[in-house]
Parts: C-alpha cells; structure tokens; sequence
C-alpha cells in the first residue's frame, strides 16, 4: 500500500513538473518572459542539480567535501572544448563534461575518501582550488582570461538535466546502494562490519555526484558566454555547500528548496555582493546555533502531507543527524 | 647563490605560515576544530597594524603589539560568539560556522570599508641589505624570522612552564578529566583563541611589511596553506607547525626557483593530499588506532 501510495506522488510531482515546464516553455516561446526571468530559471535549474548533487555526497553519504566547484570547472572546461574547440554537437558536450567530471571524482576520490570528516573536507577543498590552479595554467583553455563560449543552454536542456538528476538521486537514495550510503553516514565502523563495502559506496557517490556536477557545469559553461577559473573558487563551492546545509543535510527536496530559494535572493542582491555574502555567513551562523539540521532536517517534503497517515511508520531515518 | 636567495625567501615566508599555522595547531589540538576564520583573524591583524603605522604613527613593536592584543581579544569573541554554543555539536557542524564566521569577517569588512587594497609604508623597518657570504639578504627577513622565533620561544615557554600551559595540555589531552580536575576549561578554551589569534596577528604585520600589499580577502590563502603547514607537521603538535610552516614556505620558494611560480599556490594543496594519504599523522605525530 505504501509502496503504491509513494509512487503514486512520484508520478505526480513528474506530472506536475511537467505542466510546469510546459507553461514556462509557452511563456519564453511566446516572448512573455523577459530574458532577466528566464536567466533566473535557468540558474535556479543549474544549482538545483549542483545543489541534489553535492546533497548526495554530504546529506546521504555523510562525508564533507567542499571542492565541488571544482567538478564543476571540470565539466564546464571539459563540455566547453568539446563544443569550441572540436565542435562535437551540445549533447556530446554534456555527456563528455559529465563523464570528464565522474572520472575526476573518482581520481580524487580513491585516495581521499580513506580520510574522514574535517581532513576530507580539506581534501577536497585542496583539490579544488588545485583543478583551478590546473586551469589557470593550460593555454590551450585561455588560462587566466578563460574561454569564450556559444550560449546553448536552453530551458528544455535545463529541465531535462534537472529532472534527470533529481529522479536519479531519489532511485538511487531509496535503493539497495541508497541504504549502504546512508549507513555509511550513520557509522562507518558499523556499517563495516555489517559487510557493506564502504569504500565502494564512498567512491561510487562521489562519482554520481560528481557526474552531476559536471553535466551541470557543462550547462553553466554554454549559460554565460565566457567562464574563467576565477568563476571555480571555493566561494562557488561555499555556495553550493550552503544550499545544502540550508535545506537539510540528508533532505533533497530541502536541498531543492534552498537553492530555488537562496538563487532568487542571489539575484536579487546580485548588486550588493557583500550584503548577500554577509547574509549567506550569518544565516549559516544562526542556522549551525539554532538548528543545526538545517530547514527539513533529514525528512522530504511529501512528508509533511502524508504526515498524519504515516505517523507509526517513521522508518525513514527521520531523526536528526548531520552527516 | 640564487638558491641561497631563494631559501632565505622562502625561511620569511615560512616564518609567517608557521605563526599562522600555530593558531590552527592549538585550536585543532584543544577543540578538535579547523578553525576557518583563522586566517581571516591574520587579515584583521594586518589591518590592525596597517592603522597603527599609518594613522596613529606608531613603530614597528608598539604596531605589532597593539596588532597582536586586538586579535586576541578578537579571536576570544569569536570563540565565545560563535563556537562555544557548539562545543557539543557535530564536528561538521563546527566546521559550517567556522566557515560562515570566515565569510562573515572578509564581508563584513569589504562592506564596512570597501574592497580596494592597501599599502604598508616601505619605511617602518630599515631596508639595508646584508652582504653575508656573498648572499645579500635583506635586513627585514632577518628582523621578521627573528620576531617569529621570539614568539615562538615565548610560546614554548608560555606552554610549558606557566599554569595556562599546563591547563592547556591537560584540556587538549583529556577535556573531561581536565575538568574533574578543576581546570576551568571554558577559560583554557578562551585562552588558547587568545594566544593563537595573537599570533596570526603578528604574521599579519609582518606579512604586511613584508609583501606591502594587504587585502580583505589575503587571508584566505595563507589561512589554508598554514592549515597544510599544521597538517605536514602533525597537527596538534605545537613544534610541528613551526617546522611544517618553514617547510612549507621552502617548498614554495623553491617551486618558484624553478620557474613555477605560477604552480606555487597548487603546491600546498598537492603537498597536503600527499601528506594525508602517506602520513595522515604529520611529521611529529604519534599514529592512534582508532577505537570503536
């Protein structure tokens, strides 16, 4: 019964999507939007998936990485040469960066994820700011003055990546691969010695979420018309960092919301960014002081109307823990 | 002889990574927190010195001096603002604030004066040059490497022979049984915030004397490398951030030397990932099984 009623939101949330993105597909074919609006959508669309992606790292598996910007300098630069410079079709591009950016996870991630919680975090925010220090120095991409790129992003592309991704990371979550995850997060040792390769798994969500990231650069390249390896910092990687601790680590509709959220105030601020950085630190503050789960802890948001219904069935893992 | 050069550069440059990574080792070692906003703490202590010299016209000393005092006082306020609500948290969540109080720092003084850099005046410190053995070193590296071991012979000392050192040890090794003691660890926390932002104030004159140019946002770079000089030298252990900064400064001196200097802020990082996998306990450190 609870397995049709779950799939049966499922269902709709695909549909509803949809109609969504049928309404907003008439509005920019019609003109109706101006380009200001459908840049914002764009972008909430590119750091929903950042944001699902970096949620499956941290929020299910549990282990802090905060490079991710660099995957997505790896799938940007990647997707870019791709359509620049040996002028494959944008599909291509988007898989290449994609790929490009799954075997960087893996690289960087074989040999890190034996380190645990804070040396991790300063892996992976050294192999971020390494991959940019790597791209500051290749002619071949432009180096510090970066690298011009055609717009192709468009709305369809950005709605299919999103809803790709999101769907993924829900199946995977909530398959058999899911639950090793998240018992790695849980403990490690005893996920261990339940026989749960934890090792594999650690690799295989970094790689997925690095995947992610990567098609999501591709899609951040082909957005602007330049990137440059100053736009891949760790800021990038805070902001990213911040969607998720925001929404809930362990919550993808609450890493969702935070980034529609947090990118309508980006852009709304886009005039004062110290204002927005200092609004950013203090609610990160506050947020750690006050309630460290973060907005949805670790719970989804059909949880709030299927609440009442489901009140003896809390298998989910709805307590409280971070990472 | 370029080489000799290169090393007296890089000992400089290691001295100040090393002052800075002393603040990480003691705060890592009692709290068992990657302090972030330590290197902004550094940046404000460069600030600091910066109106000192030019606004109140003091000297190099009462400059550092007054530098190191507002960054202790500083740092125990952050320690008390931000990280005391969270001693029992999460390590991650720790680390989030930690984050968020360093970008509350270098935003919060971009808004309040802007982003645009400064420059130390060229003459606080005499600029002669020093013929030694052919080597012409200049005499602010050997005034700044003699300051850093200064502080740091005072902070051994400070460590090790007063009641706060020792209330220090006994809080890093064992906080609970520390406390049954009757060491007040609040205090002995407060304390070494004190200390080490002291310290990443006196890197900040010195690194403003030094490289002239000082920024909102310069601390975020030595911040991190000094975190990999605490790392490479054991992290926790306080002889070990002093050897692991003047390394780690050699290094880059001598990746500059070879006609990288472009690389030379990749070599940090690439350092401590090697460092991590190989030798996760650091040069000085002792390996600890971990226990269930």
């Amino acid at each position: 019964m609870t397995i049709l009623k779950k799939s049966k939101g499922f269902w709709l949330s695909i549909v509803v999507a949809l109609i969504f993105f049928g309404i907003m597909q008439f509005f920019i074919a019609n003109g109706m939007l101006n380009p200001f609006y459908i840049n914002t959508l764009m972008f909430i669309g590119i750091n929903i998936m950042l944001a699902t992606s970096l949620h499956l790292i941290i929020g299910i598996t549990g282990q802090f990485s905060i490079g991710h910007a660099g995957f997505l300098a790896v799938g940007a630069y990647a997707s870019a040469v791709m359509t620049m410079k040996l002028e494959f079709p944008f599909i291509v591009a988007v898989l290449a960066g994609g790929i490009f950016a799954a075997v960087a996870g893996m690289v960087i991630g074989i040999p890190s994820l034996r380190l645990k919680g804070d040396y991790l975090a300063i892996a992976t925010l050294g192999f971020g700011e390494i991959v940019r220090i790597i791209l500051l120095n290749i002619e071949y991409v432009g180096g510090a003055s970066g690298m011009q790129v055609s717009h192709l992003t468009t709305w369809p592309w950005v709605f299919a990546c999103v809803m790709i991704t999101v769907i993924v990371i829900r199946n995977f979550t909530n398959s058999t691969h899911g639950r090793a995850c998240i018992s790695v997060r849980e403990d490690e040792t005893a996920a261990d010695a339940m026989g749960i390769n934890t090792t594999y798994y650690k690799v295989a969500a970094f790689v997925i979420g690095a995947f992610f990231a990567g098609v999501a650069g591709s899609l951040y390249a082909h957005n602007f018309y330049i990137i440059q390896p100053s736009n891949f910092g760790f800021l990038k990687s805070f902001d990213i960092l911040i969607f998720v601790v925001l929404g809930g680590l362990g919550s993808l509709s609450g890493s969702v919301l935070a980034a529609i959220l947090l990118t309508i105030v980006t852009t709304f601020l886009q005039d004062y960014p110290e204002t927005r950085m200092i609004i950013y630190s203090l609610v990160l503050i506050l947020m750690m002081i006050f309630r460290p789960q973060g907005l949805m802890g670790t719970r989804e948001i059909t949880a709030l109307f299927t609440h009442k219904k489901t009140k003896g069935d809390q298998k989910d893992g709805s307590h409280n823990t971070v990472a | 002889m370029e080489l000799i050069q290169q090393l007296v550069n890089g000992v400089s440059l290691g001295s100040i990574y090393a002052l800075i990574a002393l603040g990480y080792t003691m705060v890592y070692g009692i709290v068992k927190l990657i302090n972030f906003a330590h290197g902004d703490v550094f940046m404000v202590g460069s600030f600091v010195g910066f109106y000192a010299i030019t606004v109140m016209d003091l000297s190099f000393i009462p400059a550092l001096l007054l530098s190191m005092v507002t960054c202790a006082i500083f740092g125990v306020l952050i320690e008390r603002i931000a990280y005391k609500p969270l001693r029992n948290a999460t390590r991650i969540a720790a680390l989030i604030t930690a984050i968020g109080v360093s970008l509350l720092i270098e935003n919060g003084l971009i808004y309040v004066r802007g982003a645009q850099p400064e420059a130390y005046p060229n003459n606080v410190l005499p600029m002669d040059k020093l013929d030694i053995f052919g080597v012409s070193i200049s005499s602010q590296s050997i005034l700044i490497l003699s300051v850093s071991i200064i502080l740091m012979i005072i902070l051994q000392f400070v460590v090790h022979k007063t009641k706060i050192g020792k209330a220090m040890r006994a809080v890093s090794f064992d906080s609970e049984a520390a406390k049954l003691m009757g060491i007040n660890v609040n205090n002995t926390i407060s304390a070494t915030f004190a200390i080490g932002s002291a310290l990443a104030g006196a890197a900040g004159v010195i690194f403003g004397i030094y490289y002239i140019k000082i920024e909102p946002l310069m601390g975020v770079l030595p911040g991190l490398k000094a975190f990999v000089a605490a790392v490479l030298g054991g992290i926790g252990i306080i002889p070990g951030a002093m050897v692991g900064g003047l390394l780690l400064g050699i290094i880059e001196a001598l990746v500059s030397a070879a006609g990288y200097s472009l690389w030379r802020d990749g070599v940090a990082f690439i350092v401590l990932i090697f460092i991590l996998i190989f030798l996760p306990q650091g040069l000085f450190g002792k390996n600890r099984r971990e226990k269930v």
